[in-house]
C-alpha cells in the first residue's frame, strides 16, 4: 500500500489514481488483526472453526460468540470487528426470515449470501459510511439433494464458494493445513477434528496468549440443522487437536 | 314461459348493477366470517403433564372440505398449541409463532418460549385484533410446563379465544366440546382422583379418546380421525399418529324426531 495517506484513503466514495478504494482494503486488513476462522466443506455437511482470541482473564468463558445459527438451516463464522460482524448475523436472519415469510420456506443458502453480499457492498458506496471490517463464512446443507454449500462474503461485497475457507490473522497457514487434506472425501465428524487441528495449529501463542476454541456444524448427521458443538463431541476433537499439536512440536524439535 | 309479444325481461331487473360505495361498506373487513373451519379442541391436565386433542378437519360451512389438516403444532419441545376456528387465521399465527421460535433457536442461549408467555402473547395478539374489529376467528388452547411459586415445573394449559377473553384451567374443551365434553372429563378426573389418586397420562388419553367418540357422533363438524398430543411436564411433547373413531352406526335408527 504504496499510495497510504497520498490522500484519497478518507472516502470510501472516492478511488484512487491507480484505481483502488482504500477504506475497502483497510477494512480487509481490520480483518486480518482478527481470530483465525475456518470452515471445511465436506461430503456430508461442512464445519466450522473459530479460534475466539480472549484478551482478558475478566471475560465469562463463552462470551462474544463467532459463530452464529442465521436460521436453523445456515450456520456463519466470523473473522474481523466482531460488532461490524452482529449487524451482518442480524441482516441475514433478516433475509431468511423474510424470504420465509415470501414463500414459506428454507431461504437458499445461495439467495441469503447474495442479498448480504449486496448490502456488505452498498457500504463501500459512500462517503458517509464505511466498510464492513469482517468477512463472514456461510454455510449449509441440503438434505433432499444431499448438497453441502459454503460461501465467503469480504468487506468489498465480494462473495466465492468455498470447498475449504480461511479468514482472519492465519488465513494463509490454514490454507495450507486445508491442502493437506482430501476435503471432499470427508465426513464431518473426520472434518471436525482436522478443523479443530487447524485452529490450534494456526494459533501463535506468543502474540495472543488465550483463545477459546468454537465449533459448529450443519450435515446430513444434523438433518440439515445448523448445531454449535458441546460436550463430549467438542471435548474429543479439541483432545485431537491438543495431541496432533504436541506431536508436531516435538518432531520439530528433533529435526533441530 | 311463452308469450304473443316476444319474450318477457319483466322478471330481470332493469337498475343497472354497481359496486357499493366504500362509505357504505364501512371499515375494511376481512376475516368477519370464518370460511374453513376447525371443530372442537381439547385440553386436559393430568399428572405430570397435559393431553391436547384435535380432529383433521376443515369444514367448508358443513362440507367435509380438508380432511387431513393438523390443527395441533409442536411450538417447541416444551410447548404445543391446537387451534379451533378459522383454518387460514391458524395458519397465519402459526408462521408468526414458528418464526418466533426459530429467532429464537438461532439466540442458541437455551430459552425457548415457554407456554405461559405464548398465551399472554395470544391474547395480546387477538385481543388487538379484536379492537379493530378484524378478529382472527380462533380459538387457542396453549399447553406446556410452567414454573409454580416454588420455582417447580408444573403443567400449564391455557384458552384463548377471538375476542382475546383468556384463563387457565386444568379441563378445557372448546365450542361444542365445552358442552359435550367438559362434563365428561370433570365425571372422569373427579372419579379419578376423589380418594387422592392421581390422572395418569395413559388415563388422560383415556379420557380424551371417549370425549373424541361421543364428539364424533355428536358433533356434525367432528372427524373421524384425530391426533392427540402429550406434552410431559419434563420430556419432551410428542404429536402421536393419527387416530381413527370407529363409528358405529347401527343405533342411528333410534334416533328420531328429526325427520
Amino acid at each position: 500500500m504504496s499510495s497510504i495517506g497520498t490522500g484519497y484513503d478518507l472516502s470510501a466514495s472516492q478511488f484512487s489514481p491507480d484505481g483502488r478504494v482504500f477504506q475497502v482494503e483497510y477494512a480487509q486488513k481490520a480483518i486480518e488483526n482478527s481470530g483465525t476462522a475456518v470452515a471445511l466443506l465436506g461430503k456430508d455437511g461442512v464445519v466450522f472453526a473459530v479460534e475466539k482470541l480472549v484478551t482478558s482473564k475478566l471475560y465469562e468463558p463463552g462470551a462474544n460468540r463467532r459463530l452464529f445459527s442465521v436460521d436453523r438451516h445456515i450456520g456463519m463464522g466470523i473473522s474481523g470487528l466482531l460488532a461490524d460482524a452482529r449487524q451482518i448475523v442480524e441482516t441475514a436472519r433478516t433475509e431468511a426470515s423474510n424470504y420465509r415469510g415470501e414463500y414459506g420456506g428454507d431461504a437458499p443458502l445461495r439467495y441469503v449470501t447474495d442479498r448480504v453480499a449486496m448490502y456488505m457492498h452498498a457500504y463501500t458506496l459512500y462517503s458517509a459510511v464505511r466498510p464492513f471490517g469482517c468477512s463472514v463464512i456461510l454455510g449449509t446443507y441440503n438434505v433432499p439433494e444431499k448438497k453441502p454449500e459454503m460461501y465467503m462474503i469480504d468487506p468489498s461485497g465480494v462473495y466465492l464458494g468455498y470447498l475449504g475457507c480461511a479468514v482472519g490473522k492465519a488465513k494463509q497457514a490454514a490454507k495450507t493445513e486445508m491442502e493437506k487434506l482430501q476435503l471432499s472425501d470427508m465426513t464431518c465428524k473426520q472434518l471436525l477434528k482436522e478443523a479443530a487441528k487447524i485452529i490450534y495449529i494456526v494459533h501463535d501463542e506468543v502474540k495472543d496468549k488465550s483463545f477459546e476454541l468454537e465449533l459448529s456444524w450443519i450435515g446430513e448427521h444434523t438433518n440439515g440443522r445448523h448445531e454449535r458443538i458441546t460436550g463430549e463431541v467438542f471435548t474429543e476433537a479439541e483432545a485431537y487437536a491438543k495431541a496432533a499439536l504436541d506431536e508436531e512440536s516435538d518432531s520439530e524439535i528433533d529435526e533441530s | 314461459m311463452a308469450n304473443a309479444q316476444g319474450p318477457s325481461f319483466e322478471r330481470f331487473s332493469t337498475s343497472i348493477p354497481t359496486m357499493p360505495s366504500a362509505a357504505a361498506l364501512g371499515p375494511m373487513k376481512r376475516t368477519q366470517t370464518p370460511v374453513s373451519t376447525g371443530t372442537s379442541v381439547l385440553g386436559l391436565r393430568y399428572d405430570g403433564g397435559i393431553v391436547l386433542a384435535a380432529d383433521t378437519l376443515a369444514s367448508y360451512g358443513s362440507l367435509l372440505r380438508y380432511r387431513d389438516c393438523t390443527r395441533l403444532h409442536k411450538v417447541n419441545d416444551n410447548t404445543v398449541i391446537a387451534c379451533m376456528g378459522d383454518y387460514a387465521d391458524f395458519q397465519y399465527l402459526l408462521s408468526i409463532i414458528e418464526q418466533k421460535a426459530i429467532t429464537e433457536d438461532c439466540m442458541d442461549d437455551g430459552f425457548n418460549i415457554t407456554a405461559r408467555s405464548l398465551h399472554s402473547w395470544l391474547t395480546r395478539v387477538l385481543y388487538n385484533k379484536r379492537c379493530k374489529f378484524d378478529p382472527l376467528w380462533t380459538t387457542f388452547l396453549v399447553a406446556g410446563s410452567d414454573m409454580d411459586d416454588d420455582g417447580q415445573k408444573t403443567e400449564f394449559l391455557g384458552y384463548v379465544d377471538k375476542l382475546g377473553t383468556a384463563y387457565k384451567d386444568g379441563i378445557i374443551a372448546t365450542g361444542y366440546g365445552s358442552m359435550l365434553a367438559t362434563p365428561l372429563m370433570r365425571e372422569a378426573v373427579e372419579a379419578k382422583t376423589k380418594d387422592g389418586g392421581q390422572l395418569t397420562e395413559q388415563d388422560a388419553i383415556n379420557v380424551i379418546n371417549d370425549c373424541m367418540k361421543i364428539l364424533y357422533y355428536r358433533d356434525a363438524r367432528a372427524h373421524f380421525r384425530y391426533e392427540i398430543a402429550v406434552i410431559p411436564t419434563t420430556g419432551s411433547a410428542r404429536i402421536e399418529a393419527p387416530v381413527e373413531v370407529k363409528g358405529d352406526w347401527q343405533v342411528a335408527h333410534l334416533i328420531r324426531g328429526y325427520e
